[in-house]
């Protein structure tokens, strides 16, 4: 973590609260943890992930998750990537479904809406927009509007926590330490 | 209507970290936002954070320091030029939305 605060900078309640967590997981704490409870009145996001991630949609919960899982791998950021390509593997109890997408999302044996929709979060993530057109092709595949706005709320989520990720330079952490972070947030949200 | 939701959160959270108190002045935290009007270390920053963020490095938040930024100004305005380029983006997604479903 490149800013000291937010290794060490919490209040009191949250450091014991780290400390609970690192006896209750035999984990350290992950860095996005440290990062939501830093001044958890400023980036105040996580009502908004949890609502893109676990609310209400048409998508479900293994979807969304890859979805996130692309956005972070289209940005670059490997952190997220190695965390929600974990998540999306444990909802789906389908971890050769996300490798297949992460390595080659135009040949990957998924449902084409899906793959539609997919391509356009990637599209928007690479290129920063996009037009109407990359639109149409998804509503073409079959995909509602609602499931286009799901998707790019999806999208807004992860285009902010990646880019935290990165610039913060959050610590990788071990696959273990990522499955019982993917446990927690399949069972709980990110609330 | 879920995109309802994540609008309201996404206004509340764009008031808060722009217009809200913080250590950062409100003009430095909206030129991170925006990636317009900053300069030196601070511009290099933000439009890395808004535009590639997996390139940003320890030399360029030490820049940030050197250029007498504390520790808390440092993470708002990076959390400010985060938020700043994914808004653009969810903008230009539902836009193109529209703009693909007129008249519909």
């Amino acid at each position: 973590m490149r800013l000291a605060i937010l290794d060490r900078g919490h209040r009191l309640g949250t450091r014991i609260l780290f400390a609970i967590i690192r006896a209750a997981s035999r984990h350290p704490v992950l860095d996005v943890i440290k990062l939501v409870k830093y001044r958890p009145d400023f980036w105040r996001a996580q009502g908004i992930t949890h609502e893109a991630m676990r609310g209400p949609s048409a998508w479900s919960v293994g979807d969304r998750e890859l979805m996130a899982a692309l956005v972070a791998r289209t940005n670059g950021c490997q952190w997220c990537t190695a965390a929600h390509s974990e998540v999306a593997a444990g909802a789906y109890r389908d971890r050769a479904r996300v490798d297949a997408v992460l390595a080659e999302l135009d040949t990957a044996p998924i449902e084409e809406p899906l793959r539609a929709t997919l391509k356009l979060l990637r599209t928007l993530a690479r290129e920063r927009t996009v037009g109407a057109d990359d639109v149409r092709a998804v509503l073409a595949a079959g995909v509602s509007r609602a499931q286009i706005e799901d998707a790019l709320a999806v999208a807004f989520a992860f285009n902010m926590t990646t880019r935290l990720a990165d610039a913060f330079g959050f610590t990788m952490a071990t696959p273990a330490a990522f499955a019982s972070g993917a446990k927690y947030l399949l069972a709980r949200g990110y609330r | 209507m879920a995109m309802a939701k994540i609008e309201a959160g996404r206004r509340a959270l764009v008031a808060r970290i722009l217009d809200g108190d913080g250590t950062a002045a409100r003009e430095q935290r909206r030129a991170a936002f925006d990636n317009a009007g900053l300069t030196g270390a601070l511009a290099t920053l933000a439009d890395k954070v808004a535009r590639h963020a997996h390139r940003v490095t320890d030399e360029d938040i030490a820049a940030a320091r050197a250029a007498g930024l504390s520790e808390d100004q440092i993470y708002e305005l990076v959390v400010c030029a985060a938020v700043g380029e994914a808004t653009r983006q969810l903008d230009a997604g539902l836009a193109a939305l529209a703009a693909a479903t007129d008249g519909r």
